[in-house]
C-alpha cells in the first residue's frame, strides 16, 4: 500500500497557509476537532449560492437538489460505516447528541431500576454523563470497566467482572481521546452480546481515523460526529439497525418526523426522519458528504498507517527528550493506538507547555480532554498536553512540536 | 502570542515560590479553584487591625497562576485591607509587567481573587464571597 503525499494533501487546506506569531500553523489538535479541506468547504459554498433550499419539500428544481444532495450524504455514511441502508443514519448534533438521543429515547423505555450499564474509566465525558443522569432518573447501577496499570487498555479482569453483572447497555468509545487505545470492540462486543446486552459504540475519535464496520464491531448503536472528520460542526451521527430505530421512540417532537398531525395525537414518520425533527442541518449533511467523499479518495486503511508511522516517529523523537513523559505507551507500543499521545512535561503546568507551543504556531490540547475519570482519577494528573494528528501532519510538524518542547524546558529552568 | 508571559521573575516564583506554606490559626483562609485549568489555591491571612500582617499560600497549578501568587503575597504583605481591597486586574498587570492576555487572565488573578475573596469573607462573614469575578 502506497504512503500518502502529506505535501500534497497541506495544499487542500487552506488554514495551514496561516501564519501565527510568524511561525507557519502547526495543527495537532484533530482530537479536538479537524481542519476543513476546500473541497469540504466549496460543496458548502455551493450549496448556499446554488441550490439553498429547504429540504423534503421536492416541489421545485433546487429543493429537489437539496434534498438529493443531503440524502446522498447518508448514503455515504451508511456506506462508510457500512450500515444497511441510510434510513439507519440519524443526522444529530454531534456524537455527544447522539449517545444522548440513545439514553433518552432507548434508555428510557429499556433500562429499569436496579438495571446494570457499563461503561468505562477511559469514556469521553459525552460517554459518562447521559448515562449517569439516565441511572439517577431510573435507578440503575452505572459500572465503570477499570483502565490496566500500564495504561495501555481496558484491565481484562474488571471487563470480565462487569460483564458478569450483565449490563442492560454497554457504552465504550472504540479510541480514548486521551490515551489513543485502540479498544477490541469486536471481542468486547461478542461477550456483551452473549449476556444479552445492547453494545453502544463511540466512534467519534476512530472513524476519522480507521475503516469502520458497524457489523464487523457488533454495534447495536455507534456514534460520529463530522467536525472530527475533515467536515462541518454541528453535524453527527447515530446508527442503529432499522430493528431497533422502529422500536425506539421519537425524542424531539416537530415538522418533518410525522407523517400526520390532528388536535389529539399524531403519527411517526418512517426511520431515520421519525428522529430529526425540524429543518435539518442541511449545509452540514451536504459538506458532510464531502467530507466522507475526500476520505475515501484518500482511503481509510492509508490514512491508519500514515498515522501509525506518524505516531510511531513522535514516540521516538519524544522519548530522546529527558524529562517528558508519553502516557500509555509502554515500549513505544503502537499496536492498537491511534494517533494521539498525552504527555507531560516535569515541573511544568499542560497549560504552560500549551502557551509555549502556540508561541511557535503548534497547536495542542491541555487539560483534562472532557475525561476527567481517566485523567484525574486514573493518571493522577489535574491536566496533560495532548498532541494528536491526521492526514494533514508530517514528520516536520513533529519536528515543530519536539522543538517546543525543547524551548519550554529552556524556560523554565528546573527542568 | 509573544512569550512576555513568561518572564524571567514569574518563572523564578514559580519555581522557588514565596509565601509558599500554612499560617497556623490564620484569621481567615480561602481556597478557590479554576475547574477548567485545575488550578488551585488556599490563601491564608494574619490580619491584625486594619493590616494584612502575613499571608501564604499553598497550591497547584500552572506558572502563571503560581507564580502570580508569590510575587502578590510578597507584594501585599503589610498593606492595609482597604488598598487590598481596591487592587485589579491592573495591579496584576503592573506587578507582572504584562498584560496576561484574554487565554491566561484567570490563572493571572486567580490568587488576587482569592486574596479578595478572603478578606471579604473575614469583614463580613460571607462564604461565598470568593465567587466575584475581578
Amino acid at each position: 500500500m502506497a504512503g500518502i503525499d502529506v505535501s500534497k494533501i497541506k495544499q487542500d487546506f487552506p488554514i495551514l497557509n496561516r501564519v501565527i506569531n510568524g511561525k507557519r500553523l502547526v495543527y495537532l489538535d484533530s482530537a479536538a476537532t479537524s481542519q476543513k479541506p476546500k473541497q469540504v468547504i466549496e460543496k458548502i459554498k455551493d450549496y448556499y449560492e446554488n441550490y439553498n433550499a429547504n429540504i423534503h419539500r421536492g416541489i421545485y428544481k433546487i429543493s429537489e437538489e437539496a434534498t438529493e444532495a443531503y440524502i446522498d450524504s447518508k448514503r455515504a455514511a451508511s456506506k462508510f460505516i457500512n450500515s444497511s441502508s441510510y434510513n439507519e443514519i440519524i443526522y444529530t448534533k454531534n456524537a455527544t447528541d447522539s449517545i444522548n438521543l440513545v439514553a433518552l429515547s432507548w434508555g428510557e423505555q429499556n433500562i429499569k431500576s436496579g438495571d446494570h450499564i457499563m461503561i468505562s474509566e477511559m469514556e469521553h465525558h459525552s460517554n459518562i454523563v447521559p448515562w449517569q443522569m439516565l441511572a439517577k432518573r431510573k435507578g440503575a447501577v452505572l459500572d465503570f470497566v477499570r483502565v490496566n496499570d500500564d495504561l495501555t487498555s481496558l484491565d481484562k479482569d474488571s471487563l470480565a467482572e462487569n460483564l458478569d453483572k450483565c449490563p442492560k447497555i454497554v457504552a465504550l468509545t472504540q479510541v480514548s481521546n486521551v490515551l489513543g487505545t485502540i479498544n477490541d470492540i469486536r471481542g468486547i462486543s461478542r461477550e456483551a452480546h452473549s449476556r444479552g446486552a445492547m453494545v453502544l459504540v463511540d466512534g467519534a475519535q476512530s472513524t476519522p481515523h480507521m475503516p469502520v464496520d458497524v457489523k464487523d464491531l457488533g454495534a447495536d448503536f455507534f456514534v460520529a460526529s463530522s467536525h472530527k472528520m475533515l467536515g462541518p460542526a454541528g453535524l453527527g451521527i447515530l446508527y442503529a439497525s432499522s430493528k431497533v430505530l422502529e422500536e425506539m421512540p421519537p425524542l424531539i417532537g416537530g415538522g418533518d418526523m410525522i407523517l400526520t398531525v390532528e388536535k389529539e395525537r399524531s403519527t411517526w414518520n418512517t426511520i431515520p426522519w421519525k428522529f430529526e425533527a425540524g429543518t435539518a442541518n442541511i449545509e452540514g449533511g451536504i459538506g458532510f458528504g464531502a467530507a466522507i467523499e475526500y476520505l475515501n479518495s484518500v482511503g481509510m486503511s492509508r490514512i491508519r498507517e500514515h498515522e501509525k508511522e506518524i505516531t510511531r516517529y513522535a514516540l521516538e523523537m519524544i522519548e530522546g527528550i529527558k524529562n517528558v513523559r508519553a502516557y500509555g505507551y509502554p515500549a513505544n507500543n503502537i499496536k492498537d493506538k491511534a494517533g494521539v499521545i498525552s504527555f507531560t512535561i516535569d515541573g511544568v503546568h499542560p497549560h504552560d507547555v500549551a502557551t509555549i507551543f502556540d508561541s511557535d504556531g503548534v497547536a495542542i490540547r491541555a487539560g483534562h480532554h472532557c475525561a476527567m475519570p481517566l485523567v484525574k482519577s486514573v493518571l493522577h494528573l489535574p491536566a496533560v498536553s495532548r498532541m494528536s494528528f491526521y492526514i494533514y501532519n508530517d514528520e516536520r510538524d513533529v519536528d515543530a512540536a519536539v522543538e517546543a518542547i525543547k524551548k519550554t524546558k529552556t524556560i523554565f529552568k528546573k527542568v | 502570542m509573544p512569550l512576555d508571559i513568561y518572564a524571567e521573575e514569574i518563572i523564578s516564583n514559580y519555581e522557588h515560590p514565596h509565601n509558599k506554606g500554612k499560617i497556623d490559626s490564620p484569621s481567615v483562609k480561602l481556597h478557590e479553584n479554576n475547574p477548567v485549568c485545575g488550578d488551585d489555591i488556599t490563601i491564608y491571612c494574619a490580619i491584625k487591625g486594619d493590616r494584612l500582617e502575613d499571608v501564604k499560600f499553598e497550591g497547584d497549578g500552572c506558572a502563571i497562576s503560581m507564580g502570580t501568587a508569590s510575587m502578590l503575597t510578597d507584594f501585599v504583605k503589610g498593606k492595609s485591607l482597604s488598598e487590598i481591597e481596591r487592587m485589579d486586574l491592573n495591579t496584576i498587570k503592573e506587578l507582572i509587567g504584562m498584560d496576561p492576555g484574554p487565554a491566561r487572565v484567570k490563572c493571572a488573578t486567580l490568587a488576587l481573587k482569592t486574596l479578595k475573596g478572603s478578606l471579604f469573607l473575614y469583614q463580613h462573614k460571607e462564604p461565598d464571597a470568593s465567587t466575584k469575578e475581578l
